[in-house]
């Protein structure tokens, strides 16, 4: 029995996990339109190959990665591209972004796709086409999965964690993945044992879900990866709290855990990733949750483009009287504000509210330091400190109590009996710090360019008068005859007082760089000017014994 | 019409406790206290925490009109300071000024630090400070417990008037309790070193103010606080800890001049302190290190105050203390985040 290390804090909020797990994953039917939007990782977003009016099949490349940080994205069915437009996507902003609308002509023909030799093809060979195919972790952050499986050159990861916890509540699309597809999600594990040369895998899963433990402790039979019960608490399911939780090993602040040797992945992703290699087939759809205020909840793979009102009418549609849905759980999800938006590779769940799941916010009362926040805070912060620092906008006092090791959990603010929204005063802190940080570079690079652009006027002012003295000197030297004229005389020390005005110039324009030393450096320049003239002497020296 | 857009973010769920419920339940522990008091010192008593709570509600009413601000009653935080305030009165305290203590317990001690959660002092103390300063007479003249006619009249002083000196009581109290000396048991201990056996304090005979000395109903409240983890039990345990290992020390460097830990903590206004002022939420520590530092100040400065100081009793200014050092005590005691390696402090 593996020994488990449970995290500071955390809270129990009620599971809901019931209503949505009654029935099989079922298959979305196909629809007339989709909208996909470029931007469903974290990173760069892609950029659009196909224009309107061309025809696409499913799976064909529509966004080509762009930059380091970015996937591919890829048409969820055959048809034709209606429009590449910004269009509304589930964002918490509500604004709308960059997609690829199609028409799908109902044939829904796929790209030849064949299976990719994994075992045989080169690491970075293999990484670059799951890149290509669009790989991003499922469980909500969307990173590109083929840079988390680059185990770098020097750094070894043994431990391969998948992350089946699905710690937030009412969503099951984790654990209906488990219990039906267990095996493949093992597979894909394999691949990515193979891909970052890890020894041991573990899969964590919460003991809210006896059935998915099951399958999957079945599948792993033979296949040297642990299935681990963990302890049903938010947010147990984190990237940091499970690697402690499994492991012992505390992710250094501010770091990964690729730091301690451990990599990290949903086990969606594995399946994903199990997919796109065993099938060839890239990543346009994903298992989404549909539960709350619904006739029928339950798991549909969901093409990803594919509208939210279409998504909650396979569900039988809302019942009367909902107040709107959420994105993701209740803990760390957004208001969708626009039912068209899409489902895109972050989206795991969708849950219709009401007004006795989802009760108004009651009216925020005073901070009365109760330290509730703190005994909850899984990060070991001291959230009431944040809270107060943020609001008074003392952003400098923010980071020294750790603002930016906030995982923005929403324990402090689950617990709160003031109801103080204490996770929006941290995201309002944590965005003024990153517009001030980009002002600051801002005015830096102006400062910068302004600091040359005066360097330069002044050298060329200088090159000018050199060039004005030397002149004049050829000029001198050329009406030797005429040293007693006045007027030579006078142009003598006119070029006198030129030579002296460049030599201060010059002397003017010294490299800053060398102002306002630390002692220690100062009189580390000192010496090797020391040496510098010393040599110069040395060399002198032995120019004029050659002479001789 | 479009509905207007509700701009929430998450999380989108809440656990059901709210300053409201917490406050409630200290008022709920408090109840039983008030009413041994009342069952000790009959109508005086009873007079005595009305008019004390009723003042507060009635300050913290005005100085929510006076800024404009919705009405804070119904937080219960008034109602705490106004009970906990009267607990601390000798039952015989003219009612007058005890009105004067609930003004000045929610005016100085609150109302002008901002209201709830801004207070630096614990308001129920800022309120018995005042009054001490004010009436040094009044808030050391002690009445027996358990008066035959306690439910039939009385205490002379109660109903003084205003700005009037009270009636000398000594001699109503000693037709009241043959042989009452008119003295608490720390000032027996202090100037005839007499040390009151412990019984007296939980039969809730021993002389004290209205409700310091019913210590198993305060253990009761404190133990159903700590149960709901309406309280930090931290506190009471470093307050108690540290002030019978003072005791303690004390008594075996000289047996015959200090008295044993049990005395200590049972006596005077340590056990309420401990239990329901100290603990206030908003004037204690939160940093793990913290609360125990806080605790154990407190508990050792009564100690000092109790037997080098020119007072009786020190509770009351040992918090005061305390509460003063809070935001010291948080900002050089906290907590290491998690995955923090090298251990910097903010």
């Amino acid at each position: 029995m593996r020994k488990l290390h449970a995290f500071n804090g955390g809270v129990h909020p009620e599971g809901h996990k019931g209503e949505s797990t009654g029935r099989p994953i079922e298959t979305m039917p196909l629809l007339p339109r989709y909208v996909v939007p470029l931007r469903q990782h974290i990173g760069e977003p892609a950029r659009p190959v196909v224009k309107p009016g061309d025809r696409v099949l499913r799976g064909q490349l529509i966004g080509q990665p762009e930059g380091y940080v970015s996937v591919g994205v890829h048409a969820p069915t055959s048809g034709r591209v209606l429009a590449v437009e910004p269009r509304p996507v589930p964002h918490p902003s509500g604004l709308a972004d960059l997609c690829v609308v199609i028409d799908s002509d109902g044939e829904d023909r796929t790209v030849e796709t064949a299976p990719l030799d994994w075992r045989a093809m080169d690491p970075s060979a293999l990484r670059n086409r799951l890149r290509e195919m669009g790989l991003a972790g499922l469980g909500g952050a969307v990173f590109p999965s083929f840079i988390k499986l680059n185990p770098g050159a020097r750094r070894h990861i043994p431990i391969l964690i998948l992350n089946g916890a699905e710690c937030e509540p009412w969503i099951t699309c984790d654990d209906l993945l488990m219990r039906e597809r267990a095996a493949d999600i093992l597979a894909g594990a394999e691949i990515m044992r193979h891909m970052l040369g890890t020894e041991e895998v573990l899969v964590g899963i919460e003991d809210n879900k006896p059935e998915a433990i099951a399958a999957m402790t079945a599948a792993a039979g033979g296949r040297g990866v642990e299935v681990v019960a963990i302890a049903s608490l938010y947010p147990g399911g984190g990237g940091k709290q499970i690697t402690y939780t499994l492991t012992g090993r505390v992710v250094p602040a501010g770091g990964l855990s690729t730091d301690v040797g451990v990599q990290v992945f949903n086990v969606g992703t594995a399946y994903a990733l199990l997919r796109a290699i065993r099938d060839g087939e890239p990543l346009v759809s994903r298992i989404v949750t549909v539960t709350g205020h619904v006739v029928r909840p339950g798991n549909f793979e969901t093409r990803l483009g594919t509208p939210v009102a279409d998504l909650l009418r396979a569900a039988g549609g809302e019942l009367p009287d909902a107040t709107g849905q959420i994105i993701g759980g209740p803990m760390m999800g957004f208001g969708l504000m626009d039912e068209a938006a899409p489902i895109t590779k972050s989206v795991n769940c969708v849950i219709v509210k009401n007004a006795a799941l989802f009760p108004a916010a009651p009216a925020p009362m005073p901070c009365i330091r109760c330290g509730a926040c703190a005994r909850a805070c899984p990060a070991e912060l001291q959230p009431f400190e944040l809270y107060w620092y943020a609001r008074t906008r003392d952003f400098g006092k923010t980071q020294t109590y750790h603002l930016f090791d906030c995982i923005e959990c929403g324990c402090c603010s689950y617990v709160c009996p003031s109801h103080i929204p204490l996770v929006e005063y941290y995201r309002f802190a944590k965005s003024e710090i990153w517009s001030r940080e980009h002002e600051k570079q801002a005015a830096d690079q102006a400062r910068e360019r302004h600091e040359f652009r005066a360097f330069r006027l002044e050298r060329e002012k200088q090159e000018k008068a050199e060039k004005l003295a030397k002149k004049a000197s050829e000029r001198l030297e050329g009406g030797a005859v005429a040293a007693e004229d006045p007027e030579a005389a006078r142009k003598k020390a006119l070029l006198q007082a030129a030579i002296a005005k460049a030599q201060k110039a010059k002397e003017a324009v010294r490299p800053k760089n060398v102002d306002n030393l630390p002692p220690d450096k100062q009189r580390e320049i000192d010496a090797i000017e020391a040496r510098r003239a010393q040599a110069g002497q040395a060399e002198q020296a032995a120019e004029t014994e050659a002479k001789r | 019409m479009k509905a207007p857009i509700e701009l929430r973010s998450s999380p989108h769920v809440k656990r059901g406790v709210s300053v409201e419920r917490i406050m409630r339940n200290v008022v709920l522990a408090l109840l039983p206290i008030c009413a041994f008091a009342v069952w000790q010192y009959g109508l005086s008593a009873l007079a005595l925490i009305v008019t004390v709570t009723a003042t507060c509600l009635a300050t913290e009413r005005f100085f929510n009109w006076m800024a404009g601000r919705p009405g804070t009653l119904s937080d219960w935080s008034a109602a705490i300071t106004g009970l906990l305030l009267a607990l601390t009165l000798p039952p015989a305290f003219p009612l007058w000024m005890g009105a004067v203590a609930g003004f000045a317990a929610i005016a100085l001690g609150k109302a002008l630090f901002g209201g709830l959660g801004q207070n630096v002092f614990n308001p129920a103390l800022v309120g018995r400070a005042f009054v001490q300063a004010a009436f040094p007479v009044s808030i050391s003249t002690w009445v027996p417990a358990f008066a035959p006619g306690r439910f039939a009249e009385f205490i002379p002083t109660t109903f003084t008037l205003p700005l009037m000196a009270p009636p000398d009581i000594s001699a109503w109290a000693k037709g009241a309790l043959d042989g009452f000396t008119g003295a608490t048991p720390l000032a027996l201990w202090k100037f005839e070193n007499q040390v009151t056996p412990p019984d007296a304090f939980l039969s809730g005979a021993a002389t004290a103010s209205a409700g310091e000395t019913t210590a198993v109903l305060i253990l009761l409240g404190g133990l159903y606080l700590v149960a709901r983890r309406f309280m930090d039990w931290r506190i009471p345990v470093a307050v108690l800890g540290s002030a019978a290992l003072a005791a303690w020390a004390f008594q075996l460097w000289d047996p015959a001049r200090y008295p044993d830990p049990g005395f200590v903590l049972l006596s005077g206004g340590l056990m309420l302190g401990a239990a329901f002022m100290a603990t206030d939420m908003a004037t204690s520590p939160v940093t793990p290190l913290g609360v125990w530092i806080y605790g154990a100040l407190i508990g050792v400065v009564t100690v000092m105050i109790r037997y080098f100081g020119g007072l009786t009793e020190g509770v009351m200014y040992a918090i005061l203390l305390g509460n003063a050092l809070v935001p010291l005590i948080d900002q050089y005691t906290p907590p290491r985040v998690f995955g923090d390696v090298k251990g910097t402090k903010p």
